[in-house]
């Protein structure tokens, strides 16, 4: 492949896309970004998913363990 | 106080100003990627979050603000070219070019954006760039975080599979 290739395949895409680059914003994106910004998603990290699924395993298979477990919340 | 500098320490009025400046960049910037206005107003908000939360990270003394922000917004751009390749056909909101035949420049188009939707989301990024915005490789290299010879390599291996697509339908001599 040449140059020559690489030109008429540019040809062809100019000729079926127009470029973007005049894009204009038709709004202001800041009242969105401070929506984003307000946003307080709780995120739970995954080992604390794992701590709870032994908890949840202790207590199914070692069901004395239930009283110790309450007495340290 | 420097405005960057501000943002640096984590200065949400200092980021208002900042993006303030920058958004209608940001958003023409990921335009050129996605090509759909709705879409490129909600990555440019994605962009500036990923900015803000990086804020820390950025040093005024030495970096490009401009520079760190098109990287960003590249990477924001790419990623969701990565998420939707499955997802939606792709399609721009833009006019078109004005066609002497409308039924044959309407297949064109179709042909095209089945062809370019066959290239990896990387691949269609530097294609986009390079050769219908024609932003100059050196340009798109910083902004992808990659070498200028890089940025040829991605658009010659993309034009070699237009091409091959093109040629299957018929739509390339």
């Amino acid at each position: 492949m040449n140059e020559r290739e690489i030109a008429e395949v540019k040809k062809l895409l100019k000729e079926a896309l127009q470029p973007a680059r005049d894009a204009e914003l038709g709004r202001d994106l800041w009242p969105a970004m401070l929506q984003r910004l307000d946003q307080r998603s709780i995120h739970v990290p995954w080992w604390d998913w794992a701590l709870l699924a032994c908890v949840i395993a202790l207590s199914l298979f070692f069901p004395g363990t239930i009283p110790a477990l309450l007495y340290h919340l | 106080m420097e405005l960057l500098a501000r943002f640096a320490a984590g200065d949400l009025d200092a980021f208002e100003v900042l993006f303030c400046q920058h958004q209608c960049e940001v958003f023409r910037w990921i335009m050129r990627i996605v090509r759909n206005t709705a879409t490129a107003e909600d990555l440019t908000v994605e962009a500036f979050w990923r900015v803000y939360r990086a804020h820390a990270r950025f040093d005024p003394a030495t970096g490009s603000f401009c520079g760190w922000l098109r990287r960003i917004a590249t990477n924001v751009a790419i990623d969701h070219l990565r998420r939707s390749r499955t997802e939606v056909p792709l399609q721009d909101d833009l006019p078109a070019v004005a066609p002497l035949h409308p039924a044959e420049q309407a297949e064109m188009r179709r042909q095209i954006f089945c062809a370019l939707g066959k290239l990896s989301p990387n691949l269609r990024g530097a294609v986009l760039l390079a050769l219908v915005e024609e932003e100059p490789y050196e340009e798109i290299a910083q902004a992808l975080g990659i070498s200028v010879n890089a940025v040829k390599v991605r658009v010659f291996r993309g034009v070699r599979i237009l091409r091959k697509e093109l040629s299957q339908v018929g739509a390339y001599p």
